[in-house]
């Protein structure tokens, strides 16, 4: 049985749809990434999974109970699951060692099975030496360390996290990302994800639901949505693509797929000429205009691969690459 | 309503017990924290609106019977010298503003923006003069400007041999200048404060073109701060309309009335609160109006460009000037705060006051007399305490439970009940006092005279400061602290008790300690509804001075200043030493 399922779930402010006929079914264990821009409801849909807004339509179970409807919702404390927030959400006027024992000692475990349980959790994110610490004294990693702890400790049956990375700089930001894969993969809860970056979704999930205006987009694993996106705004926003319209279709090919040399190839060859060049160190970013057509298209080549402005050069596109896309 | 009741055990079990499919729990349904919301709604109801209705309702009924009539208003406007006291206030209210402006203008541009010296002191001088009771300074200037014994008369007698002093307290002058001399601070509070937000690069700017120090303040420094300056005169001149105790020590001596001492009269024997009620309607029109032009003119463009960040704010050079705005800062000092006391202290330690500073007429027994001696003095400055504490206590809890509600928008129209608790800022304390008697001295409640009336009326008084400082506070809790014991399995009580309350706790203190000390001395609002065993000290402070009985009342007075300064000390410890000079407090 599913654990956590959505079924057609819309939340609408006033005329506003935030959120739209919202679906999705998860297995235990499974984590999966709420992903898109800001505004497209996925922080509400999020909440709404954690009890703080009712939804205006379709049901959230866990487990196969209803926790929400339209007639009513399970307020959060009874949800058995846990969040992480943007802000952290640590409390400063507790230590490091009560923040994170905070949610067993609500369920009113014996203290001494606190204590061990908080000092276990604080070895695992590595926190252990500083569990007296207040958050005032802890730097912005380490916050959300206790915050991972904290939210983990209590075994939720759901896990949150709401943009959690999005206050950290990028170093700490990329090391983050794969602490969460980490305690993901050694306590196997289930997890729902929100986040904008594409690369903190793909490092992180099983899959990935890609919203856009409160609609779901496209619902994959990161390596099917990328190679085989299904909208012109899932392969625009994962990753770069470059769009080509044929037969009356729109198709997404990516830069990388595209072949780039001096001489003809065997098959599928269009002469071209490059227009822009940028050098990024991993790669080249060409700009490369087909002969007789307006637009040029993106393609990234190999460090080595060096071409001058102007050059006439010989375009390779495999037509298995070209995925055609909606809208 | 017949949703799932909720209790702590319960949340173990969550889900899988929590409803079925078809029929889970209501959202935000009934839990005990709602009622504790409607509690608050009740006591609001109590507080605000019921003394309210009451005051208006009364103005139309007759005495006896109730019905509807409207001989109340035309007893209440029918005589000259009734029309007459109406027209002194509003003089009085514009004398004194205007007084208190020229009081406080130049301390606070010297205080906030230039370096003269003993800025610091200056500072704590006003905040002096902030906390001396306004009938302990009527007092004091009895004292010192009496007609013939006053210090002033007498000293100036002595150095020109003339035969009488010039000065005159019992007269409308005299008013206006001991209400000047200690509403000034309100003038000041609301200038330093928009003065402090002028950036240094503003009056670079001026400089930089072509204008000097003196040019830069009158074209660009003041213009500024104009609307705040506007704003303080308002509340200072709405002060003035609404004091009691000092036209009621000094006008009814010299024989004019103001509103406030005509309202006293109309609820003396026998007691006319129909009339009251009548007569006091255009004192609340005139508060609610000038109340809302204050907000109209201090919202205006001019204003929000001091709340930019601009840069970092230098003092002005003013060279040789700054003595002579530090002298005009001392010349006030001398007027409110050092002479007052200097003679306070005199009296509470003379056998006679009149006898002067000889070393025979030094004597503790005033306080002997007012500590142990008289049947009730001490009592009442315990039972101010207590009413203080109790109106503190209950107005910070009330504030801090709307605030939260209307930040989090717990319920619908919760700005409805932030609104409640600002509203009573237009009310009065004598009105206040009015609306109060008219709706809990009748039976059933039948409150008159009793302790909890006056606790119940000074909390209503001073549900604004509360909720100011109660609302600023909440605002600076990220709602994800609470949001996350919810989700951790707590109730939103438990974020309240845990998370929202301990990080609140200096905040709350504050709160608390900027109701208890004006709760202490609050003479305006008691003297209408204490009782023989209810009386507290300013309402006895102020039968002293009736009675003449100045040296035990300069005691008795002291004594009240004494037992504020540990408050003071508390606040300046918890939350800097301005706390009470900030615009919250006011």
């Amino acid at each position: 049985m599913s654990k956590l399922v959505l079924k057609g779930i819309g939340k609408n402010f006033g005329n506003f749809q935030a959120v739209d006929d919202f679906s999705l079914e998860m297995k235990k264990g499974e984590f999966v990434s709420l992903l898109g821009p800001s505004g497209c409801g996925k922080t509400t849909t999020l909440r709404m999974i954690a009890g703080f807004m009712p939804p205006t339509a379709g049901t959230i179970e866990v487990d196969g109970q209803a926790i929400s409807s339209p007639s009513g919702v399970v307020p959060p404390e009874r949800r058995r699951m846990s969040m992480i927030f943007q802000s952290y959400a640590i409390w400063p006027n507790m230590t490091v060692g009560e923040n994170v024992g905070f949610g067993l000692e609500v369920r009113k475990l014996a203290r001494a099975e606190v204590a061990r349980r908080v000092d276990r959790i604080l070895e695992v994110v590595q926190m252990g030496a500083l569990k007296g610490r207040y958050p005032s004294e802890l730097s912005g990693g380490q916050q959300q360390r206790v915050a991972l702890a904290r939210a983990i400790v209590v075994e939720p049956e759901v896990l949150l996290l709401d943009e959690p990375l999005s206050n950290l700089d990028a170093n700490l930001r990329e090391e983050m990302r794969f602490e969460i894969r980490r305690l993901h993969d050694e306590f196997k809860i289930t997890t729902v994800y929100v986040t904008h970056d594409q690369s903190e979704a793909m490092v992180t999930s099983d899959r990935i639901v890609v919203m856009n205006k409160g609609r779901i987009e496209q619902i994959d694993a990161p390596h099917v949505l990328y190679g085989k996106p299904r909208s012109r705004f899932v392969a625009g926003f994962i990753g770069r693509t470059n769009f080509v319209e044929r037969d009356g279709g729109t198709y997404s090919l990516r830069p990388q797929a595209i072949g780039l040399s001096v001489n003809k190839p065997s098959a599928n060859g269009v002469e071209a000429e490059i227009v822009d060049r940028a050098y990024l160190g991993e790669h080249w970013d060409y700009q490369v205009k087909p002969l007789g057509e307006a637009r040029p298209l993106r393609v990234s080549s190999a460090p080595n691969a060096i071409f001058q402005l102007n050059q006439r050069v010989w375009l390779e596109i495999d037509p298995a690459a070209m995925v055609r896309v909606e809208g | 309503m017949q949703g799932v009741r909720r209790d702590r055990g319960a949340a173990l079990t969550a889900i899988a017990q929590s409803a079925a499919p078809a029929r889970p729990s209501r959202i935000g349904g009934w839990d005990s924290s709602w009622i504790l919301w409607i509690l608050i709604i009740a006591v609001l109801l109590f507080l605000v609106v019921s003394p309210f209705v009451h005051l208006v309702l009364t103005s139309f009924q007759a005495e006896k019977t109730g019905e509807f009539t409207l001989k109340n208003y035309a007893a209440a406007y029918g005589r000259a010298r009734y029309v007459e006291a109406l027209f002194n206030s509003l003089k009085l209210g514009a004398g004194a503003a205007l007084l208190a402006g020229a009081l406080a203008v130049p301390l606070a541009w010297g205080v906030s923006r230039t370096n003269m010296p003993g800025r610091g002191f200056v500072r704590m001088l006003v905040l002096a003069t902030f906390i001396t009771p306004p009938y302990t300074g009527a007092v004091a200037w009895i004292l010192l400007a009496g007609p013939n014994a006053g210090w002033l008369n007498r000293i100036y007698v002595m150095l020109t041999g003339a035969e009488a002093g010039p000065f005159n307290i019992y007269s409308f002058p005299g008013l206006v200048v001991v209400i000047a001399l200690y509403s000034f601070p309100y003038i000041f509070i609301f200038t330093s404060a928009a003065l402090e937000l002028v950036s240094s690069e503003m009056e670079d700017a001026a400089n930089i073109l072509g204008a000097g120090a003196w040019r830069t303040m009158r074209k660009i420094t003041l213009p500024l701060a104009l609307p705040a300056i506007l704003g303080g005169l308002i509340i200072c001149f709405l002060e003035a309309i609404a004091l009691f105790a000092s036209p009621a020590m000094i006008a009814i001596p010299a024989r004019f009335n103001v509103v406030t001492t005509q309202l006293f009269q109309f609820f003396g024997n026998p007691s006319r609160v129909e009339v009251a009620a009548a007569y006091a309607m255009p004192l609340l029109g005139v508060t609610v109006l000038l109340v809302l032009v204050q907000r109209l003119i201090t919202r205006r463009k001019g204003f929000a460009t001091l709340t930019g960040k601009g840069g970092e704010r230098r003092p002005i050079d003013l060279g040789g000037w700054r003595w002579a705005i530090f002298g005009y800062a001392m010349l006030v000092a001398a007027l409110s705060v050092f002479l007052p006391y200097i003679f306070l202290v005199q009296a509470a330690f003379a056998k006679a006051w009149g006898r002067g500073f000889a070393l025979d007429n030094f004597s503790f027994q005033n306080f002997h007399f007012v500590l142990f001696e008289h049947a009730t003095a001490a009592k009442s400055v315990w039972n101010a305490f207590l009413f203080g504490g109790a109106a503190a206590t209950l107005g910070v809890i009330i504030t801090l439970g709307v605030a939260y509600i209307v930040a989090r928008k717990l319920v619908p129209f919760a700005g409805f009940l932030g609104f409640l608790c600002v509203a009573p800022f237009v009310i009065p304390g004598v009105v206040l006092a009015i609306g109060f008697y008219a709706a809990y001295a009748p039976p059933p409640l039948a409150l008159y005279g009793t302790a909890t009336i006056l606790i119940l009326a000074f909390t209503t008084r001073f549900l604004p400061i509360g909720y100011v400082n109660a609302s600023a506070a909440i605002r600076s809790i990220n709602p994800e602290m609470e949001e996350a014991v919810r989700v951790l399995g707590g109730s939103r009580l438990t974020a309240l008790r845990r998370v929202v309350a301990p990080l609140l706790k200096r905040n709350l203190l504050g709160a608390w300690l900027l109701i208890f000390i004006p709760a202490t001395r609050e003479l305006s609002s008691a003297i209408f509804l204490y009782g023989p065993n209810t009386k507290v000290v300013s309402v006895m402070i102020f039968d002293m001075s009736e009675e003449g009985n100045f040296e035990y009342l300069a005691a008795l007075a002291l004594l009240l200043q004494m037992l504020t300064l540990p408050m003071l000390y508390i606040g300046q410890r918890a939350l800097g030493r301005d706390f009470m000079l900030r615009r919250n407090a006011t």
